[in-house]
């Protein structure tokens, strides 16, 4: 098993960027106000508007950001997976278009006045939009036990984040879409405009759970503010799309039911921004669901378990979206190169320290079986 | 005295009014019915669900997952298998998340055989619940302890499978549930909905107390010297009628009732197996594998050398179903006569 890090190009470049910056700290504060402006949200509004749909400059630079900021981490969580320090991989690339927005608009915070998000494994984007630090994500990777989501006990991608009423990821497939029901009935229940969101595979609609959440979410006078979704990425692992399907679109399953839905594209980020924003707003509004059938890509393949190699066919949503605001004097060549960078140094370091962060004791198996640790082991009673 | 289903309604009704239960829910559980066994009826926050069992179990985990507390009904035991995975992740999620994500809710669904509910309304879940880490599992035998054990159950932050027997709902104890009239007529008065004309029939709650029957913890119901029956929910009357019964004879049995099979009450078998040096461990679910076999395994492993006999599980058949005719139920599941025999046996084992 490598101890080092195994990053050849990028991390390369990274590292001759940070020797050529003065100090560490200089790149640092260069970062933040990157950052910082980019978080600014101004009324100024983008150059070309039939391409980025009126939304502010600031708005579009901060979700090029975040999408640039989530691209990297995966990259570097994939390596990590690669040089042996970790055991499997799965995540979002690809899905960034989507995903930045997604956790951009959510409102963010614990409790019922705030949204609650039941993500699948493919919601790093998400994450990283409603600001986990990339550290999180690694230590999550290197199953450490400063795993802030898990202690070191789940897979890659399998988030958990109570303070920000993140639901922890499961492995099984669809199992999201009821419980994402459940959290909105308590939600309506305690009369704030929160929303629960759902998010999801293609291939999983094939599950019973999925029709679980359409029956349950759409009852008539006692509809959930439910956003439902579906990432179409045309895969189930190896199994196309084609041939699993009768229905033309996932999202005319949700006609059945009355439930509001349409198909979007999700490579488009700003597309999705402003769908998000009326669906949401639809939804807070009416305390009625909404379904979106989100056309996404999955640049790495399904997971380690088919490689995790780049598909360099597919469109890239992060490249695409910054050739257009390069295009448009949005954003300069520059500003884009240190982007990248800034987040490269970031990933690197965080490898560097979950890899000197210990890793859960083996006793610890007994941790959380029951609230307070009460004992769980039978030979104790 | 209460019945098992007024005891488990008297109970949701303080959950509701005290414990903070929102919801209590599952099929046919709201108005007009109150749950095919009325175990729900009149009650303030009782709804109906679409008939989706995984629904009910996955509603329950997101209201959980919220802080509200909620009681879930699956309204045959025999159609809480299709949720098995979910209760899975209900039983692993605090785990999961290193502590983070609490689950405080109720799972309760009849069980069990007994009423000749045939291949569908007889199956067991008790040894299938034993092996979902995560979960307290509670099987209460008479109307109190389903009162107690249900506001342990609703005041467990954990997730708590609350197995009730069929066959049990309309029995009745011997002692009152703290506030409930004495009178029963006038009890049936007050929360039963009338049969006919009820139309806006609410129910008049006695003034209830809390009571609780701690998880984890079983009941001596039949003191005696030479054999230890550990047993729980329908099974404990059937023993403890035979263990009346022997007792004419000089075989002096002590019947456990355990209560809860997770956490489960090991002193008190251990203790008692210290005292009598004998033990058969009796439940309805199939033998094979069975939750008693666990616990005979134990006392193999731990009470070897104080051992007389043997120790013993008498359990339902390995069979795929049990058959509607009386013949094949009485077949599969172990009645007076099984229970009575197998004592015998072990108490005739001479080391
Ligand atoms: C209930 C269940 N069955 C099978 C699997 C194994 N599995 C993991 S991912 C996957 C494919 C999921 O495809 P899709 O829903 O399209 O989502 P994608 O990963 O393509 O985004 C399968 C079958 C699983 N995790 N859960």
């Amino acid at each position: 098993m490598s101890k080092k890090t195994t990053v050849k190009p990028a991390a390369k470049a990274a590292s001759k960027a940070a020797q050529k910056a003065a100090s560490k700290a200089k790149s640092a504060v260069k970062a933040k106000a990157v950052v910082k402006s980019a978080k600014k949200v101004t009324t100024k509004k983008a150059g070309n508007k039939s391409d980025f749909g009126g939304l502010s400059e600031d708005l579009l630079l901060r979700m090029h950001d975040l999408m640039v900021k989530s691209r990297v981490l995966e990259e570097r969580v994939i390596k990590i997976y690669k040089a042996g320090e970790g055991f499997f991989w799965i995540g979002g690339p690809g899905e960034e278009a989507f995903g930045v927005p997604l956790g951009m608009l959510a409102r963010k915070g614990q409790g019922l006045e705030y949204d609650w998000m039941h993500l699948h494994y493919r919601c790093t984007p998400t994450m990283i939009a409603l600001g986990m630090p990339m550290i999180e994500a690694v230590r999550l990777m290197m199953n450490r036990a400063t795993d802030p989501s898990t202690g070191g006990r789940n897979f890659a991608g399998h988030y958990c984040f109570p303070q920000w009423n993140v639901a922890p990821v499961t492995s099984p497939i669809e199992v999201q879409y009821p419980l994402a029901c459940g959290t909105a009935h308590a939600q309506k229940r305690a009369g704030h405009k929160s929303i629960s969101i759902v998010t999801g595979g293609d291939a999983g609609t094939a599950e019973g759970d999925f029709a679980t959440c359409l029956v349950w979410a759409s009852r008539k006078g006692q509809e959930l503010p439910v956003l439902i979704t579906v990432q179409n990425n045309g895969y189930g692992i190896s199994t196309p799309y084609e041939g699993q399907h009768g229905e033309t679109q996932i999202a005319d399953r949700a006609k059945a039911f009355n439930i509001r839905s349409r198909v979007i594209d999700g490579t488009n980020p700003v597309e999705t921004y402003i769908a998000l924003q009326e669906e949401m707003d639809y939804i807070r509004k009416t305390g009625k669901p909404s379904f979106l059938e989100v056309k996404t890509t999955r640049l790495y393949g399904h997971s380690s378990a088919d490689g995790a190699n780049r598909k360099t066919d597919l469109f890239d949503p992060v490249m695409e979206f910054e050739k257009k605001l390069l295009a448009a004097g949005i954003l300069n060549e520059t500003e884009v190169k240190k982007i990248w960078e800034i987040y490269e140094e970031e990933g690197i370091k965080a490898q560097e320290q979950a890899r000197g962060e210990p890793s859960p004791a083996a006793e610890s198996v007994w941790d959380h079986v029951f609230v307070n640790n009460e004992n769980a082991d039978w030979r104790k009673f | 005295m209460a019945s098992v289903a007024q005891a488990i309604r008297m109970a949701l009704h303080y959950g509701e009014k005290h414990l903070g239960v929102k919801d209590v829910f599952g099929q046919d559980v709201g108005a007009p019915l109150g749950g095919v066994f009325t175990a729900t009826q009149g009650l303030k926050t009782a709804w109906n669900t679409p008939l989706d069992e995984r629904g009910i179990i996955s509603m329950a985990m997101g209201i959980a997952m919220t802080g509200d507390r909620c009681v879930a009904e699956i309204q045959f035991g025999d159609y809480i298998f299709n949720t098995i995975d979910l209760l899975k992740i209900a039983g692993n999620t605090l785990w999961c998340t290193n502590g983070q994500v609490e689950l405080p809710m109720v799972v309760m669904t009849p069980v069990g055989a007994g009423i000749f509910g045939s291949v569908y309304h007889s199956h067991s879940f008790d040894a299938w619940a034993s092996r979902l880490p995560g979960w307290k599992i509670v099987m209460p035998s008479n109307p109190l302890d389903a009162y107690g054990l249900m506001l342990a159950a609703i005041k467990d932050p954990n997730p708590v499978l609350y197995l009730k027997s069929k066959a049990l709902m309309r029995h009745k104890g011997d002692e009152l549930i703290p506030g409930e009239p004495a009178d029963e007529k006038e009890l049936k008065a007050m929360i039963d909905k009338p049969v006919q004309n009820s139309v806006g029939w609410k129910a008049r709650w006695p003034d209830l107390e809390e009571y609780i029957v701690p998880i984890g913890k079983g009941k001596i119901t039949h003191a005696g010297e030479h054999i230890t029956v550990v047993t729980y929910s329908r099974m404990v009357h059937l023993c403890n009628e035979v263990a009346e019964k022997l007792s004419h004879e000089g075989i002096s049995v002590e019947v456990i009732d355990l209560r809860s099979i997770y956490p489960y009450d090991w002193q008190m078998i251990k203790e008692s197996i210290a005292k009598t040096g004998r033990v058969l461990f009796v439940n309805e679910d199939t033998e094979v594998t069975n939750f008693g076999e666990h616990l005979a395994y134990r006392t193999t492993q731990e009470c070897f050398y104080q051992l007389m006999a043997r120790p013993r599980v008498l359990a339902g058949k390995n069979l795929p179903g049990i058959g509607l005719s009386p013949n094949l139920e009485k077949n599969s599941v172990p009645q007076h006569h099984d229970i009575e025999v197998a004592i015998r046996e072990v108490v005739a084992e001479v080391p």
